[in-house]
């Protein structure tokens, strides 16, 4: 398996992550030995076997409908990069 | 007694008996970091001022008579456990400046028994690494040989206990990061049961796959640490509701190694010992399992016929969980932000390539391509099969025997730079622990013997779901007729 | 300009005249109406200050796990039961990943593979297709509910309150079922009585707790395949849903008829211009990279658990229009509109119930009362019908004493009137404002001999064939008494001298 650069780039927007000329050759150069590693995986027959999602089989547990809560808002804003009037700011969004 | 050997039993001991308080204890360990750290880079934060506070408060527990084993105990905290009011980094330029306002429930726990919170440890960032090289605060030396890595990802809380920085510290496991870097430092590590130990406030690289657990000098310690963290959290979905053994009473329960050894059957999977493995790893397991024998118990081959996928599954699912879990480092609530982005997208994207280094973003590149349109199944999906099969075996495996003996890690602690450019060889140096993670079950890693230069070697126990009290009970055993845990960097 | 605002009313009837056929299917979201929210333990009280409802559970900070809402679950079966849908006993979260500065985690907790409710449907009327279609409901699943992002009056940015996210959310996803506007009007008024019926939702489309996107394509009648469709947003009433999709099935219409094609795209619909346009491009195609939630466990149902919500479900909206077509001799139409709300329902057979407690069971008269009388009155005031000024027992009076035929149906309207304005017992304000309808034969016949003598060529004109003087002798009888006299009564006794 071998990934090209628009497929480097493409996975980088999904991600929002911004890659330079030289990181998409390094990731394409890197992710493709790495998935070459995967590839064994598809030799093993695997139809009739159940996904496994959870390390430990059990069921969700579910919480009663209960307000628990008090206004955190100063202490939370405060960890936040820009804030304003009691909001979070981000940069103009344009819907 | 030097102090900076102390076990925690011996502490503990001295605490109680009033030989020694709290903040005598605290002090000294306070005093060692100060010495000892910029060299070894053991930890990104010591908060000295609270944990004098917390001893004070442990003194006076302790005078008052209300005191639990771990009242006054000072310990080391991955620096992703988070605290509150006390700055948790996960050793990421993006977590830098965070300060949580809220406690994990493992740390909570622990200082609610009067533990003495020293610091927060250096780590791999956001645990991904088996090394302690992708800190952003730079890497860890290990205490054997500064030249060396303390193995990863929790090499911070390794190297503080090898190099007698603190009592005890708590790890994190995902793939070995608590089993690797005990071996490659000469402790005591054991990873519980996925849902035995709460992950809230721990902050997530693979939900599916992380445990904390103590890092200890030695399996004793391990016990006495466990019992504190280990138990049901209403606030984690995935943690379990069972009542937690008395580990510390079933590790010697008055009898002799010998007798609770007696009929004991070990399985040694045949997978493990192959060509990658190093002579002298194989020598140590080799005397090892002599001296399983020579105690009573029975050890014979078994097959773990997928051991060989592990490596492909782990990293395609950790690396898939990992890229959804670190989506929130956005920018905007916590965390670094660009310097004048030109619009959102531009916030996003600068915020996360600056903020996250370069193993992070290799990881969240590759688990965004596995999950992604046209690739889901192939990967993701055959690798959640492959997973099952994977924890079969080791089902199978418990009906032939009552717990596995391997090595941890496939050789000694390598040097710093060799293999930092190439992921791959990196990655394959999880072999022997990333299963455990994506089967769910305990494993404790402890010392066996040591190689050529002096570095030490880490064999593992892997038992049954919840039988944590078990691996506990045997590796008490082996430490009880051998020494090499009470070996010493110092 | 004109000519397309013109055309906007009458989309589905443009498609019938071309000769296309319309295809809709809508998803709707619908906050549930939990006290705490889905994750974690914030109030999903609407209208607080920024991000007071918020913790670093639903904010999405380092190291939090959510913990299942146990009432979001319940209210997601319920309403699988009531549109008749499969309640699965294993069903799963799972995350959509995506960021936007409203979602916190930079994924969305919803359910993918495997949700809870699957294969339902409800029946609508249909105005082209007649009574009782049925219309099917693909899935329901659980989600959370994003943020929102402030961006009119600040300058140099925008801002985000969290106070939403995380409240929980039913989507409900319909099969493309639906061939006009007014069909899908039809089927959200249906869902919105439903999942009020049962205490869900609130149905609130201007605040947005009840939520429609449209899933638009049209087709030449006949063909198999669908077309290309595109979705509809930013529909905030249901008007604006009907409105918006006449639009979109007249652009779409009249881009096949010139040879063009359509383009999938989302559009988001503008009340104020009546027109849609394309939603700005987002950055990248949409790949949310589902997978199942690794911090919460499957969700286990058992029957019985299913079993017991099942057996204390409310009757709901259809159960009891045939109910009170039976019980009530009401036509399918009227018990379809008395239905269209539990409150409406009670409030009808609480006034039913106190007219027969009077002796008068006929309930036809309550219907007409309160989906007449009453409706006007509340429609011109604005007033929801659990506000009404009139009590069911005041209005249940008042039709018992219309049906004895103590109180003439004008007179009952003035009556009506001071009960709106001044309250007060029906019977009382008849009485004392000497209303009451005159019943009497004695008082009749002494009128209407009045009249006859006043009149002797009418009546002439009556006996020799022009039957049309009846109307006139009555209004003459009528006027006489005030408007008080029983008017089938005066009838009666005018037909009966008038062939002496």
């Amino acid at each position: 398996m071998s990934i090209d650069a628009a497929t480097v780039k493409h996975v980088a927007t999904l991600a929002r992550l911004r890659v330079t000329p030289e990181e998409v050759a390094q990731y394409a150069e890197q992710l493709s030995r790495i998935l070459t590693l995967m590839e064994a995986l598809g030799r093993l027959p695997t139809e009739d076997v159940e996904p496994m999602s959870h390390a430990v089989a059990m069921a969700i547990p579910e919480r009663e409908d209960v307000v628990c809560h008090l206004n955190q808002r100063e202490a939370l804003l405060a960890c936040a990069p820009e804030s304003e009037h009691g909001h979070f700011c981000v940069p103009k969004m344009i819907e | 007694m030097d102090l900076a050997r102390i076990t925690l039993k011996q502490a503990a001991d001295l605490l109680h008996r009033r030989a020694l308080s709290a903040v005598e204890l605290t002090q000294f360990f306070l005093e060692r970091i100060n010495a000892h750290n910029p060299t070894l880079n053991a930890y990104i934060t010591v908060d000295a001022e609270g944990a004098l506070a917390d001893a004070r408060q442990a003194d006076a527990c302790l005078a008052r008579g209300e005191a639990t084993p771990l009242t006054g105990i000072p310990l080391a905290v991955k620096d992703l456990f988070c605290t509150k009011g006390l700055r948790t980094t996960c050793a990421s330029r993006m977590l830098a400046d965070f300060i949580p306002p809220y406690e994990s429930t493992v740390t909570r726990r622990l200082r609610e028994a009067g533990m003495v919170v020293l610091g927060k440890t250096n780590m791999d960032e956001f645990a991904m690494g088996s090394s302690n090289e992708t800190s952003y605060f730079g890497p860890v030396k290990n205490p054997w040989d500064h030249s060396r890595i303390p193995g990863g990802s929790s090499g911070g809380s390794a190297a503080a206990v090898a190099a007698g920085l603190c009592v005890a510290a708590l790890g994190t496991d995902t793939g070995g990061s608590i089993r690797q870097p005990a071996a490659l430092s000469g402790i005591t590590g054991l990873k519980p049961t996925y849902g035995r130990v709460s992950r809230y406030g721990m902050i997530a690289f693979a939900s599916s796959l992380d445990q904390a657990g103590p890092m200890t000098r030695s399996v004793e310690d391990a016990a006495l640490l466990l019992q504190g963290m280990a138990g049901h959290d209403p606030l984690d979905s995935t943690s379990i509701d069972q009542a937690v053994e008395e580990y510390v009473e079933q590790l010697s329960g008055g009898v002799s190694a010998q007798e609770r050894m007696r009929g004991l059957r070990i399985g040694i999977p045949k997978e493990y010992f192959t060509d990658g493995l190093s002579e002298s790893v194989h020598k140590a397991l080799q005397e090892a399992i002599e001296r399983f024998q020579e105690l009573g118990a029975q050890c014979q081959s078994v097959s773990l016929p997928t051991t060989a996928y592990a490596i492909p599954t782990y990293y395609i699912i950790a690396p898939a969980e990992a890229s959804s879990n670190l989506a929130r480092y956005d920018g905007i609530r916590f965390g670094y932000r660009c310097e004048q982005p030109e619009d959102l997208l531009d916030m996003f994207a600068r915020s996360r390539s600056e903020g996250f280094g370069a193993e992070v973003k290799r990881r969240i590149m590759l688990g965004t391509y596995v999950l992604s349109s046209g690739y889901y199944d192939a990967y993701y999906r055959q690798a959640q099969k492959v997973r099952r099969l994977i924890a079969d075996d080791f089902h199978n495996a418990f009906t032939q025997v009552d717990l596995l003996l391997t090595p941890t890690a496939p050789e000694t602690a390598f040097r710093i730079g060799e293999k930092k450019e190439d992921p791959v060889k990196m990655y394959l140096s999880d072999i022997f622990t990333i299963n455990v993670n994506l089967a769910g079950l305990p494993a404790l890693s402890l010392p066996c013997g040591f190689d050529a230069q002096n570095l030490p070697i880490g064999m593992q126990l892997i038992g049954r779901p919840l039988q944590e009290s078990s691996l506990l009970r045997v590796g008490h055993s082996f430490q009880q007729v051998t020494d090499w845990h009470q070996r010493s960097p110092l | 300009m004109n000519h397309k605002k013109i055309a906007l009313r009458s989309g589905t009837e443009q498609a019938l005249a071309t000769g296309y056929e319309t295809v809709i299917g809508l998803e709707v979201h619908a906050q549930m109406l939990t006290q705490s929210k889905i994750f974690c333990g914030c109030p999903t009280r609407f209208g607080a200050d920024a991000n007071t409802q918020i913790c670093p559970v639903c904010a999405a900070f380092p190291g939090v796990l959510p913990v299942l809402n146990r009432e979001a679950v319940q209210m997601a079966i319920k309403t699988g039961l009531a549109i008749h849908g499969q309640i699965r006993l294993l069903s799963e979260f799972s995350r959509k990943n995506y960021f936007y500065p409203d979602l916190p985690a930079g994924y969305q907790i919803s359910q993918y593979e495997l949700p809870i409710v699957e294969q339902g449907h409800l029946m609508i009327d249909s105005p082209e297709r007649g009574e009782g279609i049925r219309i099917g409901i693909t899935r329901i699943h659980m989600e959370v509910d994003a943020g929102k992002s402030l961006h009119e009056g600040i300058v140099g940015g925008s801002w985000v309150d969290l106070n939403r996210t995380g409240t929980p959310l039913m989507e409900i996803v319909s099969e493309p079922d639906l061939r006009s506007s007014a069909e899908a009007g039809e089927y959200l008024k249906k869902l919105r009585a439903i999942v009020r019926y049962l205490g869900v939702c609130d149905g609130n489309m201007e605040e947005g707790s009840f939520r429609c996107d449209a899933n638009v394509s049209v087709r030449l009648r006949g063909a198999s395949a669908f077309g290309t469709r595109c979705e509809l947003k930013n529909l905030n009433s249901i008007r604006n849903v009907m409105r918006a999709i006449d639009y979109e099935v007249e652009r779409q219409i009249e881009l096949l008829e010139e040879g063009g094609k359509v383009i999938q795209e989302t559009r988001l619909w503008n009340a104020d211009l009546n027109s849609s346009r394309p939603m700005r491009g987002k950055e990248d195609a949409h790949d949310y990279r589902y997978f199942p939630e690794p911090d919460l466990p499957p969700l286990r149902l058992t029957a019985e658990r299913v079993a017991a919500i099942s057996a204390v479900l409310p009757e709901l909206p259809d159960a009891k229009a045939l109910r009170f077509q039976e019980q009530y001799q009401l036509s399918h139409y009227d018990a379809g509109v008395l239905t269209s709300s539990r409150e409406l329902a009670d409030f009808f057979e609480a006034v039913a119930a106190e007219a027969a407690a009077l002796g008068q069971a006929n309930a036809k008269m309550a219907a007409n009362w309160v989906t007449g009388e009453l409706a006007a009155r509340l429609n011109r005031d604005g007033v929801e019908i659990q506000h009404s000024p009139v009590t069911p027992g005041q209005l249940g009076k008042l039709v018992a004493m219309i049906q004895q035929g103590t109180l003439s149906g004008k007179l009952a309207k003035e009556v009506f009137e001071i009960l709106c304005n001044e309250g007060g017992d029906p019977q009382q304000i008849a009485e004392q404002r000497g209303m009451r309808q005159v019943s009497d034969e004695g008082a009749i016949d002494a009128a209407i001999e009045q009249v006859l003598a006043n009149n002797p060529e009418d009546v002439a004109q009556y006996r020799a064939g022009k039957s049309k003087i009846l109307g006139f002798l009555v209004g003459q009888v009528m006027k006489a008494t005030q408007g008080k006299a029983n008017p089938g009564l005066v009838n009666q006794r005018l037909l009966a001298k008038l062939a002496e």
